[in-house]
């Protein structure tokens, strides 16, 4: 018998892998009605929602946020997948009137704070380095699992912006900007390490249009409540509370999402019908051409709802069936079940010792004392209702220390000697010329 | 590179010395080389035996070495046309642990057609292109989707398999689940044969008054309910918040809930897009997890003092988790030839082959993602001229480097075991490379940025100065001049 053996070139499949191009146009198949949601591709969805501005008089910027990430809880994205991002806190600024509250119109029906908001970047972070370590992943590992983008090559992101912007630039908490090249890299750095499936941005600002043009990555639909040079407008004040509650485009919107439950059909095509000229005053703008597919067969509910794909399952293993095993065990918990303690709960905060001590003190009204012990409280309802910032203790005010400042004579001697220096330096002669 | 050991028997054919090169052509014109490393060797005397016995069960028993083969390989028993291990009709069997009977025969042909049916088997147990193309699939493009290469879990260096127990109506039923047990039993010896592939983690909970998110519809027919599969996909997120699964670990996680209706809504039943009841009762969802609803049986409400005590029967859970967690991790049923015997899974529910199978996948799958981190990273680096690479990032690159390397080496050699660990590697070098919280690019200056910014400073300092330069310039000049004037 004669053994031979074949010797052949090793494998170069890897470099194939790295001459890679992508973009070939997806098939349309002819599927059934049950089928239809494969279309999409996409396994699970996120959400990243931010407002960049402070201020109290720009509640509206606040409110759009609000609205639309309630509408997406509504349509079942879990607050584990939203990264909310609200630069200032509205529903408890000491300027509202109507405390723990955001609302969108002024009849006041729709209350968008609701009841279980989680904010995850709240005032002074929200920031663009912290926006940008969300969106491409590049965060310290000391990060909480809720302040994460997790998302993988199989999820579609739904990413809200709303602020103060202008062409191509959109403004950060007063101080700072990000521009629209940055974004359009940002998102080019998502998709090279594929965090998105297929992603949507809408940006409510003045010119938002203009934020939406540098985008050069695949699978981006955009869409913006204004074009290059118009400004987007609020949409009606509110005496009550004394500021504009929301933008227009945004209001529009919310109206329709409120139609939207996780079932319905309605495709990407009405959405970019919100809002005409007529109701918005300034043109709404979309971008399409970077996504692959054809925006009418696209759902809403593929961005804002969380609808997943199930399969039946239809086969099973075959095991063994290990009974007497299972009855010595039964025997086992039920002897295990009389002999254990009932459970309770470990002391968490002794909030009760800490309100008596208030109370105590407030009836013995003693000033400086109360002082020092209302620091030790203000810090445990922190800790308890953490999202109150605002709210401030006005009671029992001891008035706070000044600033150190330089005794009055020294700035005076100070100055006297620099002018004796400058005109020993130049001569006297010019001394005339000052007084 | 796969080794194929050839083991005959005394009176079995003689050896076979046909190509065993093939591509596997994927989508958009890749390819991947492929080939069989093959050494032949006559039966041992324990083999003859083993191989004369009645029935392919018993031989295999016979057969269990002491001795693990390698991963990655296959051995191939070649017996003659006329022996009785096979049933008759029957030309091959595959069995479940890297073993394969074949039987020969003697005919002019004889190489070609015992040729072609060993390649039939060999495929049948190593790397098809659609397991390739299921692991490659955010690499190419989407004209080839189907719900197979959408349902595995990416690979990842540790999974979170979550069991949950939700009881809606615990003033009816009081469930007991041993889970532990089960898991101990049954889903352990899963995980321990899947280990290499991952560290996985298992933790159970109980729910109560978790509702399903849909109200099923009363069917008088059989006066059951019933969940229709369109309503199926809003089941899952009403419950989902409630899991907290997502909040325990960096880790995929994997959901299996098992869901006793209420005892208004009892008996429940999932029907299909035809509307017949589905067998298993239960339904999965694409890297997320499975649900199977647990009916309870109408016998124990004669006692009719609620709550009635339910306990689960958990080999019937077991066996449908234990398919969907096979689906989810997407081992799926390959490719048998014709005339070919297939032995399902052992009791552990998996067939050592088939883990093979996997760890070729997630290799490929590893080195195709290192590989697209770093080049990225090198595009983006090349973009940015004024970034800082640290040391760190620097050497995480070059032992990604490395480990890439490494891998493909052994892949190519077939040591699968080495070439999966140093794939793995290779990931979590390149993706801790990339991920790194120092190269966030963030100033962005255009042109004309730049001359707005430091034109107002700089002008103005600027004047005096070139003016007094040029005023420099002409004195020097007239200088220069005035020695010639003068002689």
């Amino acid at each position: 018998m004669a053994v031979t053996y074949c010797f052949s070139r090793l494998a170069t499949a890897l470099v194939a892998v790295l001459l890679l191009s992508f973009g070939s146009v997806a098939a349309s198949h002819v599927e059934d009605q049950a089928e239809q949601f494969f279309r999409s591709g996409h396994t699970n969805n996120w959400a990243v929602l931010v407002c960049t501005s402070r201020f109290w008089f720009n509640y509206r910027h606040v409110a759009n946020t609000l609205s639309v990430y309630r509408s997406v809880k509504r349509l079942g994205i879990p607050d584990s997948h939203i990264v909310l991002m609200l630069a200032d806190d509205m529903a408890c600024n000491p300027r509202n009137p109507k405390p723990a509250t955001v609302f969108s119109h002024k009849n006041m029906e729709l209350n968008v704070y609701g009841d279980d908001v989680e904010v995850d970047y709240r005032s002074y972070e929200v920031t663009v380095e912290n926006f940008l370590r969300v969106l491409t992943g590049r965060i310290p590992p000391s990060t909480p699992r809720s302040k994460r983008l997790l998302s993988d090559d199989r999820s579609n992101i739904l990413i809200y912006m709303t602020g103060h912007g202008g062409n191509g630039f959109l403004k950060f908490q007063d101080s700072e900007e990000i521009t629209n090249i940055e974004l359009a890299d940002a998102f080019e750095q998502m998709w090279q390490k594929r965090r998105y499936n297929e992603l949507l941005f809408i940006i409510d600002t003045c010119q938002g249009a203009s934020m939406y043009e540098r985008f050069y990555s695949p699978n981006i639909m955009a869409l913006a409540s204004s074009q290059v040079g118009e400004d987007s407008l609020s949409h009606q004040p509110d005496p009550a509370i004394g500021v504009h509650l929301m933008d227009r485009y945004t209001f529009y919107v919310l109206e329709f999402l409120e139609e939207i439950n996780p079932a319905s059909q309605t495709n990407m095509n009405d959405l970019f019908q919100v809002c005409p000229k007529s109701l918005c005053v300034s043109t709404p703008g979309h971008r399409t051409d970077l996504f692959q597919r054809d925006p009418k067969n696209v759902l809403i509910t593929d961005f804002f709802g969380s609808v997943r794909k199930v399969e039946i399952t239809t086969e099973t293993i075959n095991l063994q069936q290990g009974s007497e095993i299972m009855e010595s065990s039964y025997k086992e918990d039920q002897m295990d079940e009389e002999a254990m303690e009932p459970l309770k709960y470990a002391e968490q905060l002794p909030v009760a010792q800490i309100i008596h001590q208030v109370e105590k003190l407030y009836k013995e009204k003693m000033v400086h004392y109360t002082v020092k012990k209302m620091n030790e409280i203000t810090h445990a309802q922190r800790i308890l209702f953490s999202s109150w910032d605002g709210f401030d203790l006005q009671c029992n005010k001891k008035p706070k220390l000044k600033d150190w400042h330089p005794p009055g004579g020294f700035i005076l001697g100070l100055w006297a000697l620099i002018i004796m220096v400058f005109f020993k330096t130049y001569g006297i002669k010019h001394m005339k010329f000052i007084f | 590179t796969q080794l194929i050991f050839y083991i005959f028997s005394r009176d079995g054919a003689c050896c076979l010395p046909f190509s065993s090169c093939y591509f596997l052509t994927l989508p958009d014109k890749m390819k991947i080389k492929c080939r069989f490393q093959k050494a032949y060797r006559r039966a041992l005397d324990h083999e003859e035996e083993a191989l004369s016995s009645g029935s392919v069960q018993e031989a295999e028993a016979m057969l269990d070495e002491p001795q693990e083969q390698a991963e990655g390989s296959l051995t191939v028993y070649m017996i003659s046309e006329h022996s009785s291990l096979l049933p008759q009709d029957m030309m091959s069997y595959i069995g479940p642990k890297r073993t394969a009977v074949v039987r020969g025969i003697m005919h002019r042909e004889a190489f070609n057609i015992i040729g072609r049916r060993i390649v039939q088997v060999a495929q049948a147990m190593s790397l098809t292109e659609d397991v390739l193309a299921a692991a490659l699939a955010d690499h190419l493009p989407e004209d080839k989707w189907s719900a197979e290469k959408r349902r595995p879990l990416k690979s990842s260096l540790g999974y979170e398999i979550t069991f949950s127990l939700l009881n809606p109506d615990p003033k009816s039923h009081d469930v007991h689940w041993d889970i532990e047990g089960a898991v101990r039993r049954y889903v352990q010896p899963f995980l321990n044969a899947l280990s290499a592939a991952g560290n996985f983690s298992v933790d159970s909970q109980i729910l109560y008054y978790a509702m399903l998110g849909v109200n099923p519809r009363f069917d008088s027919a059989s006066s059951s309910y019933y969940l229709d599969m369109h309503n199926l996909p809003h089941v899952i997120n009403p419950v989902e918040s409630r899991l907290g699964s997502s909040a325990a670990s960096l880790y995929p996680v994997l959901n299996f809930l098992l869901y006793v209706p209420e005892l208004a809504h009892s008996p429940l039943y999932i029907q299909d897009k035809d509307g017949a009841p589905v067998a298993t009762n239960a339904f999965h969802s694409p890297r997320w997890g499975g649900i199977m609803v647990y009916n309870v049986d109408s016998k124990t409400y004669n006692a009719s003092v609620l709550p009635v005590r339910v306990e689960v029967d958990m080999v019937r859970v077991m066996e449908v988790f234990l398919a969907q967690l096979r689906l989810l991790f997407g081992i799926a049923q390959p490719q048998v030839p014709p005339k070919c015997l297939l032995s399902g899974p052992k009791s552990e529910g998996l067939m050592t082959w088939e883990l093979d199978r996997l760890l070729w996948a997630r290799s490929v799958e590893n080195l195709a993602t290192a590989t697209t981190t770093l080049t990225s990273l090198a595009q983006l680096l090349g973009k940015i001229s004024n970034i800082v690479i640290k040391d760190d990032v620097a050497s995480e690159v070059y032992r990604a480097v490395a480990a890439v390397q490494k891998s493909a080496g052994e892949l190519a050699s077939g040591h699968l075991a080495s070439a999966f660990v140093a794939s793995q590697e290779a990931v979590t070098s390149s993706e801790r490379a990339f991920f790194d919280p120092s190269l966030l690019h963030l100033l962005y200056f255009p042109d004309d940025q730049k001359f707005a910014i430091y034109i107002p400073l700089f002008l103005p300092m600027a004047v005096p100065i070139l003016l007094s330069l040029v005023k420099i310039f002409l004195e020097t000049h007239k200088s220069w001049k005035k020695p010639e004037k003068t002689d």
